[in-house]
Parts: C-alpha cells; sequence; structure tokens
C-alpha cells in the first residue's frame, strides 16, 4: 500500500481541482493561505486562472464575475476575511452565483489568532449574510473529509446555484497526515444545468430549484443583479414576484436537505449515549470512544459532515434511541443549540472549548463519564 | 445607426441630469464600434449610474456598492473576448477606492466610465469624494472640513495607461468613449455632470462651468506615455503557460515491514530557522515508508525568523484519530525557547520516553530517559541539529530506525540534499 501525506489545506485544492475547479481568487491570511499557494501551482498547468484580489472583498467579486461567465470558482480565507466576504456572499446567494467558499478557521474573535484553531465561525457562516437564506455548510475532520467534500461543495454549489461554504479548521488545513488518496473513490461531477429553450429569463425557474444557467458572454444576453429582481432580472417591486422567489430561494436548499446531509456513525450496541460532534473535535471523540469500550463503556457517535442545512431528520433518527445526548465542540456553544432545537424533547450536554488547543480525547472521557 | 438602448426600458433620470446625455452618449460609442452585444457586459453599482445596465441590449451585471470594478475583472479573466464597461459614480468611487487604485496597476482591459456628478444624488444629496469643498450639499458642513480628489491624477500614478476627462454634456463624448474602449489596457474616462435633482438646485453648475473646471484641472490627453505596458491578461496568460508541471500528491510507498510497532508520539522542540517542521517531514516519511500512518502538528509564530518552533509528529499502525499529542514516546530538546513552549510536558513523561537533549539546553525535571549530545563538539551546524537528532534515534531504535530514516531521507530530498543529509546522519552513527 502506498500513502500520500498533505496538509488539509493541500487536500481541499486537490479536491478542488478534481471537481474541475478552474478559478480561484484568493488573498492571503493565515492559516488558509496555502490554499491559495496550491492552487497557484495546480491551475495553471490545467489552464485555470489562480489571482490574488487586492482584498479580500475584491476576491469574492472575482469569483463572482468569473462564475457569472461560467467558470467553477473557488476562494479560500479565515474568519477575518469571511467578515469582509459578508457583502458578497450575500450577493452570491440573492443572486445564485455559484461558488465555494474554503473556510480555515481560526480562534476569534475579530483578528484573534492567526495559528490557533478554533471552530469559530459556525453560525457566522449560517448567519453572516442579509436577509437570512439558507446556506450551505460542509465541515472536514481530517485531509481525506477535506479532499471529498471539496467535490461535494462544488456539486452543491452548481446544483443549487449558491455559495458553499466547507467549515475547515487550522487544526485540519495546517495538519500534515497520510490518507489513502489513490483508493478514493470521489462523488460523480455534477455540473450547473444550462438553459436550452428560447426565450431566456435568467431567474425563471421550477418553485423549488435553482433557474438554469447560462454565461455573461454567451449567445443569449444574460442579466445579472444584486437588486431584488423578477425572473427577467431586472428590478420589481410586485410583492408576489418578490415572495416567491425568497421562497424559493428558502426551498430549493430545504427541500433537498436530506441529500445535502452528510454524516459519518458509529452506533455501539448497548450503549445509551450518543456524542454529537464535527470537523477535528470528531477525531477525538472516535479515540474517547474507543478507549472507553475499553473500559467497559461503550458510547456511540455522530459526526457530522453538514452543519447547514441543519440535518434535521437525521439528528431526529440517530437520537431516538438514545437517553443522554453530549454535544462536544471547539467553540463556547454554537451549534448546540440547533441540536437543541431540533431534540427539544431530550436534555442535550454540552462541553466547549475556546483556548486555542484541541479538545483531547481524555477530556470527552471525563465529560461522559462525569454524569 | 444601429441603437443598443432597450427600446422597453425608457431612461428614468430626472429633467437635464447629464446621466441621460452619457446613456446617449455610450449608445452611439457602440454603435459605431459596431460591438456584438452578446460579447459586450456593461457592469455597474449602486446609484443613479448603477441604473445603467438596465437601458442597454447587451449582458449586464449589477453588484454592490463600489465593487463594480472587481466583477469586471473575473469577467474579463475569464473571458478574454468580452467588451467589459464599467459605470460607476463619485459615490462608488469613495467606496471602492482600493479597486480603481488596483485597476489602474493590473492595465486589465477594461474601460471605467466615472460619472462624477459631485455628489449622492440617490440617497439626498450627501457629500462624496469629489465634492468641493465650498458647496452646499445635504451634509451640513461636513463637505467644508475636506478636500475633494483629483481621481485623474491618483490614476496616473496608480499606473492607469489610459485616463481622459470631458464634460459629460458635450459632444464629443461618443469619440472620447470610443478611444477610451478602443485602448488596449485598463481605460479611465472622468465625466463631469449636473445632477439637477440635488446639486445643482444651490450650486452653479452649468456646462459652461464644468467646461472651467476642466480647463483649470491638469490636461488629460488619453494615452499616458508613462504607464505604458502590455495589457494584464495577455501578460498574466502569457506567464501562466510556462507553468506546465502539475504538482503531483506525494506519495510514498511501504518499503519496510516492521513486526510489533507500537504508536509513536515524537515531538520536536527547536526553534524558527533549526528546519523543525523538515525534520518532522522525515520523521513522517519515515513513518510512511514503514506503510504506518502518520499525522503532523506544527506550532510556530507568525514571526518567521525568530521564536519557537515545535513539530508533533504520530506514527501509528491503526488510523489516526485525535492528531494531539497525549504521551510522547520520543522527545527532542533542541533549544530553550522549544522546551519553554512545552515546559509543562516534562513532568508527566514516562520512564520509558525518550528524551535527547542537546548539551547547551535546559531542560525541567523529568524521570524520562534523557541521553545529552553535543552537537557543537560534533562540529554539527545549528541548523542541522534536527537532521542529527533524528540519526540518534534512529541509532537508539527509537521511533524509527536506520533503514526507515535512509530511505525518508531519499524520498524527501533531491541527490544534493540527500547526500549532504546522510553525511551529517553517519557522523552520528560513527561517533560513540
Amino acid at each position: 500500500m502506498a500513502l500520500s501525506f498533505m496538509e488539509g489545506n493541500e487536500a481541499l485544492a486537490r479536491g478542488a481541482i478534481a471537481a474541475g475547479c478552474n478559478f480561484f481568487a484568493g488573498y492571503p491570511i493565515t492559516p488558509a493561505t496555502t490554499i491559495f499557494n496550491n492552487m497557484l501551482k495546480m491551475l495553471p498547468p490545467k489552464g485555470g486562472i489562480c489571482v490574488q484580489g487586492e482584498d479580500e472583498i475584491a476576491s469574492m467579486g472575482y469569483c463572482i464575475g468569473a462564475a457569472m461567465a461560467g467558470k467553477k470558482a473557488l476562494t479560500a480565507t479565515s474568519g477575518p476575511g469571511i467578515s469582509l466576504y459578508s457583502e458578497q456572499i450575500s450577493f452570491a446567494i440573492g443572486s445564485e452565483i455559484p461558488l465555494v467558499i474554503a473556510d480555515v478557521q481560526r480562534l476569534g474573535p475579530s483578528t484573534g489568532s492567526a495559528t490557533r484553531g478554533a471552530d469559530s465561525d459556525i453560525q457566522f457562516l449560517r448567519w453572516g449574510s442579509t436577509s437570512g437564506i439558507p446556506v450551505i455548510v460542509l465541515v472536514p475532520k481530517d485531509a481525506l473529509d477535506c479532499y471529498v467534500l471539496a467535490v461535494n461543495a462544488f456539486n452543491f454549489a452548481e446544483e443549487f446555484r449558491c455559495p458553499v461554504f466547507i467549515a475547515s479548521n487550522k487544526e485540519i488545513g495546517m495538519t500534515r497526515e497520510s490518507f489513502d488518496l489513490e483508493s478514493v473513490i470521489l462523488p460523480e461531477i455534477v455540473n450547473r444545468e444550462l438553459f436550452s429553450g428560447d426565450a431566456y429569463l435568467p431567474f425563471e425557474s421550477e418553485p423549488d430549484k435553482a433557474p438554469p444557467f447560462l454565461p455573461i458572454g454567451g449567445k443569449t444576453l444574460v442579466r445579472q443583479t444584486s437588486s431584488t429582481h423578477g425572473p427577467d432580472g431586472y428590478i420589481t417591486i410586485d410583492p408576489q414576484v418578490i415572495a416567491d422567489n425568497q421562497d424559493r430561494l428558502r426551498k430549493k436548499i430545504h427541500s433537498a436537505r436530506n441529500r445535502i446531509t452528510l454524516h459519518e456513525e458509529d452506533i455501539k450496541k448497548g450503549s445509551d449515549t450518543l456524542i454529537i460532534s464535527y470537523g477535528i473535535t470528531s477525531r477525538a471523540v472516535e479515540d474517547a470512544s474507543a478507549k472507553l469500550e475499553k473500559k467497559g463503556r461503550p458510547v456511540s457517535s455522530l459526526s457530522l459532515k453538514t452543519l447547514w442545512p441543519v440535518p434535521e431528520d437525521l439528528l431526529i433518527n440517530k437520537a431516538k434511541s438514545f437517553k443522554r445526548i453530549i454535544v462536544i465542540e471547539m467553540n463556547l456553544g454554537q451549534y448546540v443549540n440547533e441540536i437543541r432545537r431540533v431534540l427539544n424533547d431530550k436534555k442535550v450536554e454540552f462541553y466547549g472549548q475556546m483556548n486555542g488547543v484541541l479538545i483531547t480525547p481524555e477530556t470527552i472521557m471525563e465529560v461522559v463519564e462525569n454524569e | 445607426m444601429n441603437s443598443y438602448l432597450n427600446k422597453n426600458r425608457p431612461l428614468v433620470y430626472c429633467p437635464g441630469c447629464t446621466h441621460e446625455k452619457i446613456t446617449k452618449g455610450l449608445d452611439i460609442a457602440f454603435s459605431k464600434l459596431n460591438f456584438d452585444a452578446d460579447k459586450t457586459v456593461i457592469v455597474t453599482d449602486i446609484g443613479c449610474s448603477g441604473l445603467f445596465d438596465t437601458f442597454f441590449n447587451v449582458h449586464a451585471l449589477h453588484g454592490v456598492h463600489g465593487r463594480a470594478l472587481t466583477y469586471a475583472s473575473g469577467l474579463k479573466l475569464a473571458d478574454p473576448e468580452l467588451n467589459v464597461i464599467v459605470t460607476m459614480g463619485d459615490g462608488g468611487l469613495g467606496i471602492g477606492g482600493a479597486h480603481v487604485l488596483a485597476a489602474c496597476r493590473r492595465n486589465l482591459d477594461i474601460t471605467l466610465i466615472i460619472l462624477n456628478n459631485f455628489n449622492f444624488g440617490m440617497t439626498g444629496g450627501q457629500y462624496s469624494s469629489t465634492t468641493p469643498t465650498d458647496a452646499v450639499v445635504g451634509s451640513e458642513f461636513l463637505n467644508q472640513a475636506e478636500i475633494p480628489l483629483d481621481i485623474c491624477a491618483i490614476a496616473d500614478s496608480a499606473g492607469a495607461s489610459y485616463i481622459d476627462r470631458c464634460s459629460g454634456i458635450n459632444s464629443d463624448l461618443p469619440d472620447k468613449i470610443i478611444a477610451a474602449v478602443n485602448h488596449k489596457g485598463f481605460s479611465i474616462i472622468e465625466t463631469l455632470g449636473m445632477c439637477t435633482g440635488r446639486y445643482t438646485k444651490k450650486n452653479k453648475l452649468t456646462p459652461k462651468v464644468i467646461d472651467q473646471i476642466i480647463a483649470d484641472l491638469p490636461e488629460r490627453a488619453g494615452i499616458v506615455k508613462k504607464n505604458q505596458r502590455p495589457e494584464y491578461g495577455e501578460r498574466y496568460r502569457a506567464l501562466s503557460k510556462q507553468r506546465t508541471k502539475f504538482p503531483e500528491a506525494v506519495i510514498i510507498d511501504k518499503q519496510i515491514d516492521l513486526k510489533n510497532y507500537q504508536q509513536q508520539q515524537v515531538v520536536i522542540l527547536g526553534s524558527a530557522g533549526m528546519r523543525i517542521v523538515t525534520a518532522g517531514d522525515i520523521v513522517c516519511y519515515a513513518g510512511l515508508c514503514a506503510g504506518m500512518n502518520v499525522s503532523m502538528k506544527n506550532d510556530y509564530n507568525i514571526t518567521v525568523l525568530r521564536g519557537q518552533s515545535v513539530s508533533e509528529i504520530l506514527i501509528s499502525p491503526d488510523k489516526i484519530g485525535y492528531p494531539g499529542i497525549e504521551s510522547p514516546t520520543v522527545v527532542l530538546a533542541l533549544s530553550d525557547e522549544g522546551v519553554q513552549r512545552r515546559k509543562k510536558i516534562f513532568s508527566s513523561l514516562q520512564k520509558e520516553t525518550f528524551v535527547l537533549k542537546e548539551k547547551s539546553v535546559a531542560i525541567p525535571n523529568t524521570c524520562a530517559n534523557v541521553v545529552e549530545i553535543d552537537f557543537k563538539e560534533l562540529k554539527i551546524k545549528k541548523q542541522d541539529w534536527a537532521l542529527a537528532s533524528l540519526g540518534v534515534i534512529a541509532k537508539h531504535k527509537k521511533a524509527i530506525n536506520i533503514d526507515m530514516l535512509t530511505y525518508a531521507l531519499k524520498s524527501r530530498f533531491n541527490e544534493t540534499v540527500h547526500k549532504m543529509a546522510m553525511e551529517t546522519i553517519n557522523k552520528i552513527f560513527n561517533h560513540d
């Protein structure tokens, strides 16, 4: 057997290339910079484009422009960059511009700690845009996930015509590790549906789907706008048209939520406790669970790889048979409230830590044993 | 002449607004240029100038305030065949100043038409970055404490290769636009105009006054000689084309069969400049040569040549979960800074833990098995201490052995570096 050896950021870049990404614009920021570095090495030989914006706002603008010309665009940043991306993210959400945003999270708030990890942005990614329209946020736990989820992210972006976030973490992005790259089976590549009829209206669509795409620069004239628009892409003040569009933007993601739900589980026979976690923390949960089993105290675990839309059905189904639910997060409790909302008939315990270091398996064992 | 104006979208400007003249001027320019509508895009942002895209039968992208140039750049990079025209008011100019500078500096083949009407028309006539100090605007006294900027002068110093300024009212406007569009590179054309809904109500601004303002400012003749250079897109593509080698992933074949290998946790404590991360890499390669799973976490400051550098490596026959170090099996103490960073680990080290300490480095009390080495005496340079210490652990068969290390160095380095590295390792092996 031969193993590959790379950091999560490189794996994410390789996944993006495998997904058909052909445009990257970004601005250096620790701990996301090496995604940019890798794309800069990988895109030119593939005939793709990789540029550095004058700032984060511009980088997102380049991606939006390129995506509207038909490119599959990726950008990468960390929390402070997401802050700057915000106005452009709102544009991409509301105007259905497909692109992938890697957020290699670091310890916030604000500039925080450049080289310390945390899952700082879990709510920020969901709500850091105007309007509250749903977004898709995937979360890797290791380099292998970075590779595979990059493909999922592009596929979702293309299908739903929306920005898709990959919520990585310094502890994944900048940790180098081995995995069996050659035997990975990637999801089949999805490309945005192109319009094929006559009389193109850029935002005309079925009530729960993204509209078919045509690029700016193609034979058919395309209108794109950040303003509230009707199917024709012109400003509208018609309440019904506005309501229908808002509803569709929500529905196109909400109605597909179970298909967007990605997870791993380890359900152990005879266990009454389910630990729910995501990202790098899931790996400490795995170790803790193995050690607890050896001690005769088996616990089950659920590792979420889709955080938004909230995998409500999955949570309800998986939690059903468990007496005790414990949520562990590398922050002071951002996602636990979603889980409490969904599992409102259960007592959901929580442990969180926000100090720049990983939550250890030992700590998780203590949480479990400390009933 | 063939008009590009959309008959279903009549112009909606205030009577007398110069924007209307400029819209019509742009249409004449398009007609004279005989542009293919499907290869032309108007990119706009917010404000009255942001209505431009709605009036034309060409591709359109209307975006967030001040950011039009960012979308335009993405479009032009993605589709070099597109004619990209950006309209922007003095509002977008102020809010997106960084993008104007970058566009001037970059020289991508885009035409920026600035519609300067000296105030924010849409929000109530507030002052903008171009409002004269003595103007009466909707911002009480605020403009009296600032001065307006001259975007043409700024563009000149920012490297714009084509700059022009003209009245939005004069009949030579279409020809001025045509000349700007025909320039290969970034062209910027500042039009001065009247906001009849707001600005001219309290300020005397007539076509004649506009002509006088332009006459009083330094003349702009289009081509800026000193800033001529290749267009960015062409330059970018030429440079990018030279990069032909795709960096394939590092994949290490299993070369060595190890019996009963137990998980190892290696901590290398050093300083920036000691090639700690490279040493960590080599330890990982050594594990990979033996078919093991590996992970490496590095801890260093954002300062480059100063401060601690710590590498934490796991080598395991099983899949690695938690990538942190819980109980080290090998600790390499190579600098005081590095030791200080992880000083807490020493008191809890196991008896079996192998600690290699360079003679000059102080470590806290520990019950671990401490081996001291004097690299200085061996005439090994500080930047090679981390590498040399790998020789020491291989010699003691801790975490790695000499076969693993040899394979690792071979896989990690080119021939020259490999030879030098082996010299250092041999020094260790030949020393008692």
